[in-house]
């Protein structure tokens, strides 16, 4: 059975849809990341599932039973949820042990078993010797190890986390990132992660979400929504890409500057426009014309820049008028205005809306 | 820990429905109650009133006739209109320089200053009038006889008894409103924008002129107008000075309505026209400082240098210091000297020193040092039930947590309109008849005080509310508790300096409210400023000196308190007025 099912959830304001038909279930243990730009309805969805804010329409159900909808919401206090804010809303008047040790007390533990639990989580996220420290003389990635702990300690039925590394430094942020996920293998809390930063999003989850303007893109594993993106934005959002129009005529697609085989391509049909997404890593470069099953295109580098970790060019193909953006390893060189061969494998090309 | 979670021994999650929406609009019900008694029920009592015959009720417009049937009453208006503009300007030439010399530059002595400044804030205006009594009343006055003894002339020029002495003295004690706003806007300018004047080759002078003062400007313009108001809604001062000089502004035209016999209906309708200029001016206030000039200064601001004066860092020092004696030193030296003296006139030698004023004061006086205990009493009633009250406002407001909060936040920061004076004839309008009959008892000077200060505990309480991130609440929900220990072990610990201020802010104040108190009070309820202001009407300087200075001394523990608890210019912030 699903842990958590979300069923046609929508929120309006007035005229404005801020989340439209948002349908989801997670399984247990699950680790699920909304994904989007912001107001894209990730965090509306997420306070729904938390039960600050009721549905406008559908329902939200755990364990097979209703919590939300429109004409009744479970209050967050009956949920058995735990939540990670934005700004980790510590309590700056507690000491990290009894802000950990708060939910355990809410829920009538004796006072020796707290002590227990609350060591032990502090031992997990490496807090144990901070427990009687005050949140203001923390750092900002205590503060965010004593919002995680303080979220899993109460062992809740979900855990739901909004935006939680967008106030640290990047290296932290980075560091976090595989915390939370070790957390996650840890304790098999089934989980909602809400971020606009598609790395986070990577690391961490079982599954993504994409969002964009109240409306669901695309759920899939992360590589799957790199490798196989449904629309247009989802090419767009995640990663970097070329978007290449081509048009279908007989057993061709013409695209500026190149023609593919209709039968290599994936998703012609009808006639008229179509839309694929190129990665510029799935592109090759070389000074000669390349053999093998790989279209071959003669181009020229239009300008480059040098990354450390790669090269990034724009090639223009002769026959074209659009820049294509390629990467590649850091050892390949090509100096701009020389001629050299564009290596595209017609399996790379994602069709998308 | 394990990974499982059965070891949890809350209660399942239980089906909510809307049945809390009940209990929220029950609250809202209890506090628009309470509200529409204290604000808008005296409000549209003094307006009906206005239009009613004394004792038939019947609708009337008689009462107009006579407020505004003699000359003389209307001179009265026309008087207040000029005292404020006076007031207020003066009040601006002493506040303008020092607010721009403490704030922003190297002056010595700045926090001498801003204690100096905080030293006349908490001087009632009518204990300052007194003093300037002492000081500059027609040939006994200190400072006539200082000027008679120097010069050898028959008369000295001072005269406080005149329209002048009022503005003056009014000013005196008005000012630090303008250096509140103005420090606060000044310290807002970021020395980036003067360093940004100076590039392009203005020098201090023209950089000060050019742009930090117009940066400032909205600031002072706020300031003026609150100095404005005071000084027409003020009753002690003129009641003092104006009188024996024979002439009478709006306040005092008010109290002689409402002397022997009562004629509140007149009182009502010549009252529209303070309340009416209070209004608008406060509308045109709020304009001013929310124009974009003034929302500039709320930016980031960047480091702030001050201004190296050089040798006019002491000609600046010297004016502060010769604001800070007319204001505080002189007064004072002279309150105590007659405080302490068997009579004030007979100067500071040291036959003339006793303590039979204070003994006669605290001891053997009938009412004087029950008076104090009444005023520290409302005071700390009004105090404790408009922090609270307004703190319930605020939160629910904030949260949204009934519809139309908007409606409640409104009626809290409304009595900031109505003039003390106006107030009190409202609740004198509404409370003073039968059925409640509350005219002379405690309870309708602890209403009166606690609907004149409600503004400040809203604006206070909502700033509070404000710099609190819901989600402390919401971490708290989430985890398992309920709103009320969101509230009880989260909020509560949290606002607890700020409520202490606002308490203050409050308190402080109403131990000296006269305006409202003077029209309330009964033969029982004799606060500490109406037991100064009898005394003064009969001359008793001494006394009057003594228990003024008891007043003043009591306040300086509170004064301490709030300073270690919220920062030693707790009382000198912009929203503390």
């Amino acid at each position: 059975m699903s842990k958590l099912v979300l069923k046609n959830v929508a929120k309006r304001y007035g005229s404005f849809d801020a989340v439209a038909d948002f349908s989801l279930e997670l399984a247990k243990g699950e680790f699920v990341s909304l994904l989007g730009p912001s107001g894209c309805g990730k965090t509306t969805t997420l306070r729904m599932i938390a039960g600050f804010m009721p549905p406008s329409a559908g329902t939200i159900e755990m364990d097979g039973k209703q919590i939300s909808s429109p004409s009744g919401v479970v209050p967050p206090e009956h949920r058995r949820m735990s939540m990670i804010f934005q700004s980790y809303a510590i309590w700056p008047n507690m000491t990290v042990g009894e802000n950990v040790g708060f939910g355990l007390q809410v829920r009538k533990l004796s006072r020796s078993e707290i002590d227990r639990r609350v060591d032990k989580i502090l031992d997990v996220v490496q807090m144990r010797n901070l427990k009687g420290r005050y949140p203001a003389e923390l750092s900002g990635g205590q503060q965010q190890r004593v919002a995680l702990a303080r979220a899993i300690v109460v062992e809740p039925e979900v855990l739901l986390l909004d935006e939680p590394l967008s106030n640290l430094d990047a290296n932290l942020r980075e560091e976090m990132r595989f915390e939370i996920r070790r957390l996650h293998d840890e304790f098999k809390i089934t989980t909602v992660y809400v971020t606009h930063d598609q790395s986070e999003a990577m690391v961490t989850s079982d599954r993504i979400v994409v969002m964009n303007k109240g409306n669901i893109e695309q759920i899939d594993a992360p590589h799957v929504l790199y490798g196989r993106p449904k629309s247009r934005f989802v090419a767009g959002f995640i990663g970097r890409t070329n978007f290449l129009e081509g048009s279908h005529q007989g057993s061709d697609v013409r695209f500026d500057g190149f023609t593919a085989k209709a039968g290599s391509l994936e998703g012609v049909n009808g006639s008229g426009a179509l839309l694929y997404s190129l990665r510029p890593q799935a592109i090759g470069l070389a000074t000669s014309q390349p053999s093998g099953q790989a279209l071959a295109v003669e181009a020229e580098i239009a300008s480059r820049s040098y990354l450390g970790e790669y090269w990034d060019y724009q090639v223009r193909p002769l026959a074209g008028a659009k820049q294509i953006r390629v990467s590649t390893a850091p050892n390949q060189v090509f100096e701009v205005g020389s001629r050299v061969w564009l290596e595209i494998d017609p399996a790379a090309m994602v069709r998308v809306e | 820990m394990t990974a499982t979670a059965s070891t949890l021994d809350a209660a399942p999650a239980r089906e909510g429905r809307a049945g809390y929406f009940d209990s929220t609009w029950l609250l809202w019900i209890a506090i628009i109650a309470v509200l529409l008694f204290l604000v808008v029920s005296p409000f549209i009592y003094l307006v009906i009133t206005s239009f009613q015959a004394e004792r038939t009720g019947e609708f009337t417009l008689a009462n107009y006739a006579t407020a505004y049937g003699r000359a003389r009453y209307i001179e009265a208006l026309l008087n207040s209109l000029k005292l404020g503009a006076v007031s207020a300007l003066l009040a601006g030439v002493f506040a303008v320089p020092l607010a721009w010399a403490v704030a922003r530059t190297d002056m010595p002595g700045r926090g001498l200053t801003r204690m100096l400044v905080l030293a006349t804030f908490i001087t009632p205006p009518y204990t300052g009038a007194v003093a300037w009594i002492l000081l500059a009343g027609p040939n006994a006055g200190w400072l006539n006889r200082f000027y008679m003894l120097a010069t050898g002339a028959e008369a000295g020029p001072f005269n406080i008894y005149s329209f002048t002495g009022l503005a003056v003295v009014i000013a005196l004690y008005s000012f630090p409103y303008i250096f509140i706003f103005t420090t606060a806007a000044l310290e807002l300018v970021s020395s980036e924008m003067e360093d940004a004047a100076n590039i392009l080759g203005a020098g201090p002078w023209r950089t000060m002129w050019r742009v930090t003062l117009p940066l400032a400007l909205p600031a002072i313009l706020g300031g003026l107008i609150i100095c404005f108001l005071e000084a027409i809604a003020l009753f002690g001062s003129p009641a003092m000075i104006a009188i024996p000089a024979r002439f009478n502004v709006v306040t005092t035209q008010l109290f002689q309505f409402f002397g022997n016999p009562v004629r509140v209906e007149v009182a009502a309708a010549y009252a529209m026209p303070l309340l009416g200029v209070t209004v608008l001016l406060v509308l045109v206030q709020r304009l001013i400082t929310r124009r974009k000039g003034f929302v500039a200064l709320t930016g980031k601001g960047g480091e702030r240098r001050p201004i190296l004066l050089g040798r006019w860092r002491w000609v600046v020092f010297g004016y502060a210091m010769f604001v800070a004696a007319l204001a505080v030193f002189l007064p004072y030296i002279f309150l105590i000297q007659s405080a302490f003296a068997k009579a004030w006139g007979r100067g500071f030698s040291l036959d003339n020193i006793s303590l039979q004023n204070f003994r006669f004061v605290l001891f053997e006086h009938a009412t004087a040092a029950q008076s104090v205990l009444n005023s520290f009493l409302y005071a700390g009633a009004s105090a404790t039930v408009a922090v609270f009250l307004t703190l319930g406002v605020a939160y629910i407001v904030a949260r949204k947590l009934v519809p139309f909060g908007g409606i409640l936040g409104f009626l809290c920061v409304a009595p900031f309109v109505i003039p003390g004076v106006v107030l009190a004839i409202g609740f004198y309008a509404a409370y003073a008849p039968p059925p409640l009959a509350l005219y002379g008892t405690a309870l309708i000077l602890i209403l009166a005080f606690t609907t004149r200060f409600l503004p400040v505990g809203y604006v206070n309480a909502s700033a509070a509310i404000r710099s609190l991130n819901p989600e402390m609440e919401e971490a708290v929900r989430v985890l398992g508790g309920s709103r009320l220990t969101a509230l009880r072990r989260v909020v509560a610990p949290l606002l607890k300096r700020n409520l202490l201020g606002a308490w203050l802010l409050i308190f402080i104040p109403a131990t000296r409210e006269l305006s409202a108190a003077i029209f309330l009070y009964g033969p029982n309820t004799k606060v500490a400023s109406v037991m100064i202001f009898d005394m003064s009407e009969e001359g008793n300087f001494e006394r009057l000196a003594a228990l003024a200075l008891i007043l003043q001394v009591l306040t300086l523990p509170l004064l301490w308190v709030g300073q270690k608890a919220l920062g030693r210019d707790f009382m000198l912030r912009r929203n503390a007025t």
